[in-house]
């Protein structure tokens, strides 16, 4: 049963932004809902005051400039990022982990802001996104500030976002030629959450030597966790079987998966020597295909 | 604990309600409105049971606030027929036995429609992909599927009578 609270509801971005200021400690936010309801309901979450920013059509958009990137504002649903044309032609890999990241009437409902600020760490967004070298722009009454979406994980559940503050836009640098980013996840059905999930970039040079990769594992630990010890792997280095297994025991051995109902600690890490093997292959081949 | 007043239309009606703000919109279409088409089955988003349409889109009501849906338009599976004549996806339903015990049934028409809504051609794995959020705990996917498919390929016309 959900407990009872205060509902605000908010006109502008200016009328929320007070309205943390003014309840500090006592508010969550909700946007679409579609996570916080369920533990809501379950009674993890109790709170005085339900801030509900999902009107807030002023942070719904997407916008790409080729020097700017792309900017997503918060309350974007992720039906309208998997639809968008633009989104389809410049990062076509948040298409497809759109499509698959839950049922269409999640997808239509749910948003890219409500997605990152709960802070599951067996997303499919948050792993991609700081792939894709995105950022998270958080803005409280006393001003703005934009950071890594790396650092925006702080614990489980838990992320660098202030007491008075709303997250307001995600941005991902403009797409780079010789650079493309792949994403899978492993689960028993489709638009389930990850078992374990897996996003590589990398970005290549004109003779096919990696310049510059990334590894981001969803699932693996409390936030997701950039297996450096794997991309560093694969830097200055030429495509091939062996090189993969080696990224892939880094990045395995990085991780600190649990045990839980759905895999092992081990299988987990099983699965992410084949998914890093499988996605850095994917991506590496893609950034040359593609130029 | 204080009540908030709600306008809302459903199935073209208007309404005012007098709720508490945590009512789901499940709970304000089959409690306050008596429209009881809608089901609750999971409550945890995850067998689409609950699923209407808010401004022409699938969701789950047990995942929506009712005050969230203030202004929009929500849709039933009893707002699907008009004047008693069932629309074709419904007699599609009807025909290929799409149901077993029933209970999946309003869910998965209001999945169907705004499916074919979208993509009035959809192919077998479309069909698919578009209810997976849709669960048959009879697992009677299969007529289900088929009356989709059915309704698609034209098989049911629109009763205009």
């Amino acid at each position: 049963m959900i407990h009872d609270f205060t509902y605000l509801k908010p006109g502008t971005l200016r009328e929320a932004l007070s309205m943390l200021a003014d309840h500090k400690d006592e508010y969550k936010i909700i946007c679409g809902g579609q996570s916080l309801l369920i533990v809501m309901r379950q009674g993890l979450v109790v709170t005085d005051y339900l801030i509900d920013i999902k009107g807030l059509n002023e942070l719904s958009y997407i916008t790409y400039d080729e020097r700017e990137g792309l900017r997503i504002g918060a309350t974007t649903t992720h039906r309208t990022v998997e639809t968008s044309e633009l989104i389809k032609q410049k990062y076509p890999v948040l298409v497809a982990i759109e499509k698959r990241l839950a049922s269409i009437q999640v997808r239509n409902w749910g948003t890219i802001a409500g997605n990152l600020a709960h802070g599951d760490s067996s997303g499919d967004l948050a792993p991609t996104l700081i792939a894709l070298d995105g950022k998270i722009k958080l803005s409280s009454a006393r001003g703005s500030r934009t950071i890594p979406l790396e650092e925006f994980y702080t614990g489980l559940f838990e992320t660098a976002l202030n007491k008075d503050e709303l997250v307001v836009e995600v941005q991902v640098p403009p797409a780079r030629l010789l650079t493309a980013t792949a994403y899978k996840k492993f689960n028993l059905i489709e638009s389930d959450q990850a078992v374990i999930g897996v996003a590589a970039t990398v970005a290549a040079d004109r003779n096919s030597t990696c310049r510059d990769a990334r590894i981001v594992l969803s699932n693996a630990g409390v936030t997701p966790i950039r297996a450096k010890s794997g991309e560093k792997v694969l830097i200055g280095k030429k495509l091939s079987d062996a090189l993969l297994t080696e990224a892939a025991e880094a990045a395995a051995n990085e991780a600190d998966p649990v045990s839980d109902i759905h895999a092992s600690e081990e299988y987990r890490r099983h699965l992410i020597r084949v998914l890093t093997k499988r996605m850095v292959r994917q991506a590496w081949e893609e950034a040359i295909r593609l130029g | 604990m204080e009540k908030h007043l709600l306008k809302l239309k459903v199935n073209g009606q208007e309404y005012e309600l007098y709720i508490n703000p945590k009512t789901l919109l499940v709970e304000a279409i089959r409690d306050h409105l008596g429209l009881t088409g809608t089901k609750r089955g999971c409550e945890t988003v995850s067998c689409g049971a609950c699923t209407v349409m808010v401004d022409d889109m699938a969701v789950k009501s047990c995942a929506v606030l009712a005050m969230q849906v203030e202004g929009r338009h929500v849709k039933t599976v009893e707002g699907l027929e008009e004047n008693g004549k069932l629309t074709p996806i419904q007699k599609a339903f009807l025909d290929h036995g799409a149901y077993q015990c029933g209970f999946c049934t309003s869910g998965m028409i209001m999945m169907a429609q705004t499916l074919l809504n979208e993509n009035p051609h959809p192919t077998e794995g479309e069909i698919r992909e578009g209810i997976e959020g849709n669960i048959c705990r009879c697992t009677g996917y299969n007529s289900i599927v088929r009356a989709i498919d059915a309704t698609a390929k034209g098989n049911y016309k629109e009763d205009k009578s």
